[in-house]
C-alpha cells in the first residue's frame, strides 16, 4: 500500500462473515443503500475464523482501520463463532490500546443477512468515526528492501 | 468497420453510425437536447453541433444525425464550436429561461443572461415528444403546427371556439384529445419538463399499480414481480404494455444488451408424470373491503397487516421509513386491529386465523426500529394468541418495550375534523365505550384460501372443508381425501412458518413412502472430466471482469479494471464480458483455460454467495479443481453502493480484484471427503410421534431400531381417548402399536437407556443398555431422531393432590371415558387454564390446554346437558379450525370467565352445614368484583413439560435444548425439525407441546427430513475443513476447547489434535485459536487472508 499523507479517503478492512454480514452488505447492493468506498472487504466463513494476527497485519500494512462484523449473538451459523470471536475482540482492543491505536480504528459488529441498511449506516459511521482520526503510522511497517508479496 | 478520427485520436466504429453514438460509446461528451438512442435523430436543438473536415474542408454539423464515413475528421470542442453552442444556448435560454436543464447547459458554458428577450416559454420544440408518439408508440397524438415564428407543438383537431388568435399562437396544446393512450411516454422524454398529462388528453392516467407492493406503489408493464423471485427476472404485463396495444414500442427490446426479451413468448401447457402431487399452493389475505366499518380503501391510512408489511420492508414503497401513505408524514401513534376477517360468525368467517396475534407483536417491535420519533402503539384484540414456540417470550418482549394491549372491539373508524388522522372508537373488556384518535391504523387481516386453487383441486376430487380449505384427514395427514395428494402449508389452514415447513417436509416424506420403489429411477448422474493436477505448475491466473449489463459497467470503468488485472504478477490473461453468468461466456471460459493453460480463475462480478457455484462448475468442466477460484464483488458491494462516485468505485474494484488474485494465487486444490452412510435409523422414544417417523422410514425400506425407556408403546397418547372431532384415539394408537410390533424392518427394543453415542452422520454408533442388566448392545445407525415427548406437569397449589375432587385434564378426561361415580354426580364443574403455564415458572404456553379444556367440556355437556361448567381462562387459544368448538362450547352454555395473571384464582375448602365445599375464589374482570364459585370437581389445565432424561440424551448426541428443556432445532422458522448438527433430528412432545396431529406431522417430517441423508449411499463433507500442521502442534487442546462440533479431539498418545473431517463444519475457530498456527483452514488459509491483506 502506498503511503498516504491525509486522512480523506482511509482504506478500512472489513472481514465479513459468510453468512451474516457478507450477506447484509449483499443486501444494501441489492437495495442500493449508498456508503463511501473506503472498506475493502475479506469474506470470512465465521467471525470466529478473524485471528487477532489478521486486525493487527491489516493494521500493519497501512489500513486506517479494521471493522470484524458477524451474525448477532444466538444467530451464529456456527454455533458460537460470533461470540469467541467477541471474546478475542475485547482482549485485542485491550492490546491496542495499550499500543496507543485510538478505539475507533477497530471496530466490531453484528448485522444479520437482512439488515442492508444498517449494513450502509454502520460503514457511513466507521468512516466517519476514522476519517475525524489521523492516517495510522503507529504500526505501518516499513518496506525497504523488501518484495511484494514478500512476507514468507 | 471505419475509422474515424475524434479530438486527434482515431476511433473504430460500424459504418452508418452518427458521430453522436460513436462518440458517446468511448465515452466523449457532446451535449444534446433533442437526442434520444432509441428515436431517430432530428437535430432540432443544434447544441451537439460539432465542427468536421471532409477532403480538407471544415464545417459545421449536428453530430446526432450525421453519419460518419472512413477517414472523417471530428473535432468536438474547439473555439468556434463553444462559441456557436454559445449562441445556440443564448436563445434557448431567453425561450426558456425557468427550464432547469437548459439553465445548467448555460451554466456549464458559462452563460448567465440569455442577452435576448426573454419568451417565457417552456418548450424548445426539440419534438421528442412528437417523435416517440409516432416511431414508438404508434399514435401520432401531438405533431408540430405552424411555421417559422409560428411553430408549436399541438393535438389534433386544433380549432377551438372561444379561443382568441392570441392565445391560440402562445398556448402549445389547445384542446384534450380521446385519442391518447395516457401512456407518459412524451412526459417522461420532454427534456424541459414542459408537458403534463392533461395537456393533451381527455382520460384521466391510471397508475399500474404495483401488487408486490400492494396497490402502495406504481410499477411499469416491464417489471420483476418479486424482489426475491426465482429465477429473478422481469415480466411483461400484456394488458399494459404499449406493444402489446399498438404492436410499436419495442424500446425495453432495443435496450437490452443481452437481447433477451421475446414478444412472441407463449403460454405453454406443460404435461408432468408424477407419482404424487404436493398441494402447497398457500393462502391469500382477506380482503376487508367494506365488511367493516373501518374505512378500508376510503382513508388512506388505513392499511392491511400485509400493506404495512411492506411499508416496513427497507425494499418497500416508502424504502422502509414509517411514514404516512398519504402526507408521508412521519408516523406517531399507530393500531393494529386484530381479527379483520377471522373469528367472526357476522361474516361467516369462523376460524381463527393463527398468525394475526403473532405478526401484529413483530410488526410493532419492528415499527419501533424504523421510527423515526417516539412511537405509540396499541393493539386490540380479543384473545392473544401466541401459543407457539417462544411466542409467549416475544409476546412479554413488546409488553416490555411499550407496546399497549387492550382487549375490546373496534366498532368504527372515523376520519378526525382537522388533520386527517383517525378516531377509532372501541369498547374495552369491561364493556366500557372508548375513542382514541392515530395516525394510521393496521387491520390484522385474516388468511383465506384462494378460490382459484379451491376450485382446481375440488376438480381433481379433493374434499374441501367448509372454509374451503384442504381438508386433512386424521391421521393419514398431509394426505388429502384422494391418495397419492398431499397437502403442505396454508392451503391446508391457517399456519405459521414453521409449521408450513414442517409440513412440507411431511408431505415429501409420506410422498416417498408412496414412491420410495422407484426412488433414483429418474435420475442422471453428471459425468466430469478428469481434474488436472496444478501442484507443479507455477500460478496461471486468468481473470474475467463482468458489466453486468450497465449494472457494474455503468458506474465501474471495467476496461480500466481488466487493463490493470492484466498487468499483475501471476496474470496471464484478463478480458471484460458483458455478463460473465452467461451461458456463452461459461463456454469461453473453458476454452481460455485450455486456450492459455490457467491454473487458477478469478471473476470479478456479482456476489459468491449467488454465483460462485456457477463459475466453480464451469471450471470444474474445465478440468480445473472448483476450489482454484476466487471471486471479487464489484457489484453488490461496489458499483451498487458507489453509483455517485465511479471514480472511487473504479479504484475499489481494483483493490478487490488485486486481493482475490493475491488469494487464489496460493489457493489449492480440495477433496471434500466422501462418507458412506449406513442405511438405517434410530428413533427415540415410543410414542406416537416416535412410532410414525418409525413407520414411515420402514414403509420405504429402511430398518429403523426403536427405542423405548418404559415397557409400554403409546407414551402420552396412551392417556388421551378421543380428539376434539371424536376421533378414537385409543384406536389409532393400538394400530400404530400392532404395526409397529409385526413390521419386518423395525427392531424393538423396550426398557432401554442410551449409554454411550459415537460418530457422525451417516455413521453413529449408540449403545444400549436394556432392562437395566449390565450387557449392552451396540446400534449402527446413519442419522438419530429424537422423540422423546414430554409429561404433565404435577401442580404443588390449587389443592391438587390434597383434595380428592382437584384433578388435572388428562384425569378428568380418563373419568370421563369410564364414567365413573363423580362425574354422574357431578352439577357443577370448574377448570382453570393456565394452572401453573405463562407464568415465571413456566414461561411458555402449553398451547393444547385450551382444546383439551373445551374438548372436556363439550364431552360432559353431551353425558349431562345440565351440568353447569365455568372455565377460567387469561386468553382462549383455540386457534385454527378448534375456534369453532369454542364457538359451539360458548352457544352450548359453557361459561367462560377471563382473570388476569396477577389474580389468579384461589382454590379452599369451605365447611358449610357440615359439608366440606371446594370454593373458587377469583376476580372477574367484566363485573370488576370477586366471584366465588361452588364447585363439584375442579380439573386444572396444567402445563406440559419436559420429561426427565431429556437431558441426558441432549448432552449424549451433543444437541442443544431451550430454556424451558424443550429441543433446540437448527432454525426457528426455516428449520424446525433438524438439529444445527447434521443427521439429528427432532420431533413431537420433545420439540414442544402440540397437538396430536401436528406431532404426526412432524414425525413425518423428520422422517422425511432423515430420509434425505439415508437414500444416498455415500454424503460428501465439507471441502474446507480444518487442518493440522503435526509439527507445530504442541497439544495444548485450546482449538478442542472452541469447536462447536466436537470434531476435533487431543490424540494422547502422539500429543496432537486430531481433526475429524466429517464433524468438522469449516467455521475456523480452531484456527483463529491456536497460538502456534498449527491448524487452519483448508481453502481459507491463514497464508490467503494475509496475502490478501498485504495486497490490499
Amino acid at each position: 500500500m502506498e503511503e498516504k499523507k491525509e486522512n480523506n479517503e482511509p482504506k478500512i478492512v472489513a472481514f465479513l462473515c459468510n453468512w451474516c454480514s457478507y450477506a447484509g452488505a449483499d443486501l444494501a447492493g441489492v437495495s442500493r443503500f449508498q456508503y463511501p468506498a473506503n472498506i475493502r472487504v475479506i469474506r470470512i466463513p465465521c467471525s470466529g475464523r478473524i485471528n487477532p494476527l489478521f486486525i493487527v497485519k491489516a493494521l500493519q500494512e497501512g489500513a486506517d482501520g479494521v471493522l470484524v462484523s458477524g451474525c448477532h449473538p444466538g444467530d451464529c451459523h456456527y454455533i458460537s463463532g460470533n461470540l469467541a470471536a467477541r471474546r478475542k475482540f475485547a482482549l485485542l482492543k485491550n492490546f491496542l490500546s495499550y499500543l496507543g491505536i485510538e478505539q475507533d480504528r477497530v471496530q466490531f459488529s453484528w448485522v444479520s443477512a437482512s439488515e442492508g441498511n444498517i449494513f450502509a449506516s454502520l460503514i457511513k459511521k466507521v468512516v466517519d468515526n476514522i476519517k475525524k482520526l489521523p492516517a495510522n503510522k503507529k504500526l505501518v511497517r516499513k518496506r525497504v528492501g523488501v518484495q511484494e508479496y514478500g512476507w514468507y | 468497420m471505419i475509422n474515424v478520427i475524434i479530438n486527434n485520436r482515431e476511433y473504430k466504429a460500424e459504418k452508418g453510425k452518427s458521430i453522436l453514438k460513436i462518440a458517446l460509446e468511448n465515452g466523449i461528451y457532446i451535449p444534446s437536447l433533442c437526442y434520444h438512442p432509441f428515436l431517430e435523430p432530428a437535430g432540432t436543438c443544434r447544441i451537439c453541433m460539432v465542427e468536421i473536415e471532409v477532403n480538407g474542408r471544415k464545417r459545421h454539423v449536428t453530430s446526432c444525425n450525421y453519419q460518419a464515413g472512413d477517414g472523417l475528421i471530428v473535432t468536438t470542442d474547439s473555439d468556434e464550436i463553444i462559441e456557436t453552442r454559445k449562441w445556440i444556448l443564448k436563445l434557448l435560454l431567453a425561450r426558456c429561461p425557468d427550464s432547469e436543464i437548459i439553465r445548467k447547459l448555460a451554466g456549464e458554458y458559462g452563460i448567465k443572461e440569455p442577452g435576448f428577450i426573454i419568451e417565457n416559454d417552456k418548450c424548445i420544440l426539440c419534438g421528442l415528444c412528437v417523435r416517440i408518439c409516432a416511431e414508438r408508440m404508434g399514435r401520432s397524438v401531438i405533431n408540430f403546427t405552424g411555421r417559422g415564428i409560428d411553430r408549436k407543438i399541438d393535438t389534433p383537431w386544433k380549432y377551438v371556439k372561444g379561443l382568441t388568435e392570441k392565445n391560440k399562437s402562445l398556448e402549445h396544446f389547445t384542446i384534450q384529445t380521446d385519442y391518447c393512450m395516457t401512456c407518459g411516454a412524451c412526459v417522461s422524454v420532454c427534456p424541459t419538463g414542459a408537458i403534463t398529462l392533461e395537456d393533451i388528453t381527455s382520460h384521466k392516467p391510471v397508475p399500474i399499480l404495483s401488487e408486490f407492493n400492494h396497490g402502495l406503489s406504481n410499477r411499469s408493464p416491464v417489471y420483476v414481480p418479486y424482489p426475491q423471485g426465482v429465477p429473478n427476472v422481469p415480466v411483461i404485463d400484456r394488458d399494459t404494455c404499449i406493444h402489446f396495444r399498438t404492436g410499436k414500442c419495442g424500446i425495453c427490446s432495443d435496450s437490452c444488451p443481452a437481447g433477451a426479451i421475446d414478444y412472441e413468448q407463449e403460454d405453454e401447457i406443460v404435461e408432468i408424470n408424477a407419482g404424487a402431487i404436493i398441494l402447497s399452493s398457500g393462502f391469500t389475505e382477506y380482503d376487508p373491503g367494506s365488511d367493516y366499518n373501518y374505512g378500508f380503501k376510503k382513508f388512506p391510512n388505513v392499511v392491511t397487516s400485509i400493506q404495512f408489511e411492506r411499508m416496513l420492508s427497507a425494499s418497500g414503497p416508502y424504502k422502509g421509513e414509517l411514514v404516512h401513505p398519504g402526507t408521508k408524514d412521519h408516523l406517531k401513534k399507530i393500531a393494529w386491529i386484530q381479527c379483520v376477517g377471522s373469528r367472526d360468525a357476522a361474516n361467516k368467517r369462523e376460524y381463527c386465523s393463527t398468525v394475526c396475534c403473532t405478526y401484529a407483536i413483530k410488526q410493532a417491535i419492528i415499527a419501533q426500529e424504523h421510527a423515526k420519533e417516539k412511537l405509540t402503539e396499541t393493539i386490540y384484540y380479543m384473545d392473544m394468541r401466541t401459543q407457539g414456540k417462544d411466542f409467549d417470550r416475544f409476546y412479554e418482549r413488546a409488553v416490555h418495550l411499550g407496546v399497549q394491549f387492550v382487549r375490546g372491539k373496534v366498532y368504527k373508524i372515523e376520519e378526525a375534523q382537522n388533520n386527517g388522522n383517525l378516531i377509532l372508537t372501541y369498547i374495552n373488556e369491561k364493556g366500557n365505550p372508548g375513542h382514541e384518535e392515530y395516525d394510521l391504523v393496521i387491520l390484522s387481516v385474516g388468511l383465506k384460501p384462494s378460490p382459484e386453487t379451491s376450485e382446481m383441486v375440488k376438480k381433481a376430487g379433493v374434499l374441501l372443508n367448509k372454509d374451503g380449505f384442504c381438508h386433512m384427514e386424521f391421521p393419514i395427514l398431509p394426505e388429502t381425501s384422494k391418495q397419492g395428494i398431499f397437502v403442505a402449508g396454508g392451503f391446508g389452514g391457517p399456519v405459521d412458518i414453521p409449521d408450513t415447513v414442517m409440513q412440507a417436509s411431511a408431505a415429501a416424506g409420506s410422498a416417498s413412502v408412496l414412491l420410495h420403489k422407484s426412488r433414483h429411477t429418474l435420475t442422471k448422474t453428471k459425468e466430469y472430466p478428469a481434474e488436472r493436477d496444478v501442484s507443479t505448475e507455477k500460478p496461471r491466473i486468468g481473470v474475467f471482469v463482468c458489466h453486468c449489463g450497465i449494472n457494474i459497467g455503468g458506474v465501474v470503468n471495467i476496461p480500466a479494471v481488466t487493463d490493470y488485472a492484466r498487468s499483475l504478477d501471476y496474470v496471464v490473461y484478463a478480458e471484460h464480458n458483458l455478463y460473465t453468468c452467461s451461458q456463452d461466456t461459461q463456454e469461453r471460459i473453458k476454452a481460455m483455460v485450455k486456450e492459455h493453460g490457467l491454473n487458477r480463475v478469478v471473476v470479478a462480478s456479482c456476489s459468491p454467495r449467488t454465483h460462485e457455484p456457477l463459475f466453480q462448475e464451469t471450471i470444474r468442466e474445465a478440468c480445473l479443481n472448483k476450489y482454484l477460484f476466487e471471486m471479487a464483488n464489484i457489484r453488490d458491494q461496489c458499483s451498487w453502493v458507489h453509483m455517485h462516485s465511479p471514480g472511487k468505485a473504479t479504484e475499489k474494484a481494483k483493490d478487490l480484484v488485486r486481493m482475490a488474485i493475491a488469494m487464489v494465487r496460493v489457493a489449492q486444490p480440495l477433496r471434500p471427503l466422501s462418507l458412506p452412510v449406513v442405511q438405517s435409523a434410530l428413533v427415540i422414544g415410543g410414542g406416537i410421534a416416535g412410532m410414525t417417523a418409525a413407520l414411515t422410514l420402514a414403509d420405504q425400506g429402511f430398518k429403523v431400531s426403536l427405542l423405548e425407556k418404559t415397557s409400554r408403546l403409546g407414551g402420552m397418547a396412551n392417556r388421551l381417548f378421543y380428539n376434539l372431532n371424536d376421533e378414537d384415539i385409543q384406536a389409532y394408537v393400538s394400530e400404530l402399536i400392532d404395526r409397529v410390533k409385526n413390521h419386518p424392518l423395525i427392531a424393538l427394543y423396550m426398557n432401554t437407556t442410551i449409554v454411550d453415542v459415537t460418530g457422525y452422520v451417516g455413521n453413529f454408533i449408540t449403545e444400549i443398555m436394556m432392562n437395566k442388566g449390565k450387557a449392552t448392545e451396540k446400534i449402527e445407525h446413519g442419522t438419530v431422531i429424537i422423540a422423546t415427548g414430554a409429561k404433565e406437569y404435577i401442580p404443588p397449589d390449587y389443592l391438587y393432590g390434597k383434595d380428592k375432587r382437584v384433578v388435572t385434564q388428562l384425569e378428568l378426561e380418563e373419568k370421563i371415558v369410564k364414567n365413573e361415580a363423580d362425574i354422574k354426580e357431578c352439577h357443577t364443574l370448574v377448570m382453570i387454564q393456565c394452572a401453573g403455564s405463562r407464568n415465571e415458572e413456566h414461561r411458555y404456553c402449553s398451547k393444547v390446554c385450551c382444546m383439551q379444556a373445551v374438548k372436556n367440556a363439550l364431552k360432559l355437556k353431551e353425558i349431562n346437558p345440565e351440568m353447569e361448567i365455568f372455565i377460567l381462562y387469561r386468553d382462549m387459544r383455540t386457534y385454527g379450525f378448534f375456534e369453532k368448538y369454542y364457538m359451539s362450547a360458548r352457544a352450548k352454555g359453557i361459561t367462560f370467565l377471563c382473570y388476569e395473571k396477577n389474580n389468579a384464582p384461589y382454590v379452599q375448602q369451605v365447611t358449610r352445614e357440615g359439608h366440606n365445599i371446594l370454593n373458587i375464589e377469583f376476580h372477574d374482570m367484566i363485573l370488576d368484583e370477586k366471584i366465588a364459585i361452588n364447585t363439584d370437581i375442579l380439573a386444572l389445565s396444567v402445563p406440559t413439560v419436559p420429561p426427565e432424561g431429556a437431558g441426558e440424551i441432549a448432552t449424549l448426541y451433543k444437541v442443544p435444548r431451550n430454556e424451558d428443556g424443550f429441543f433446540l432445532e437448527a432454525h426457528v422458522k426455516l428449520r424446525p425439525v433438524d438439529f444445527a448438527t447434521h443427521g439429528i433430528f427432532v420431533c413431537g412432545l420433545a420439540h414442544y407441546p402440540k397437538d396430536i396431529s401436528e406431532a404426526i406431522s412432524q414425525a413425518k417430517a423428520a422422517a422425511g427430513r432423515a430420509v434425505t441423508i439415508l437414500s444416498k449411499d455415500t454424503i460428501e463433507a465439507e471441502g474446507k475443513v480444518s487442518y493440522v500442521r503435526e509439527d507445530r502442534c504442541a497439544g495444548c487442546g485450546a482449538c478442542v476447547e472452541v469447536c462447536a462440533y466436537h470434531a476435533l479431539t487431543l490424540n494422547p498418545e502422539k500429543g496432537i489434535v486430531e481433526v475429524n473431517e466429517a464433524l468438522c463444519k469449516g467455521c475456523g475457530a480452531c484456527a483463529a485459536t491456536c497460538r502456534s498456527s498449527a491448524i487452519d483452514v483448508k481453502g481459507i488459509r491463514d497464508e490467503q487472508i494475509l496475502l490478501a491483506l498485504e495486497s490490499m
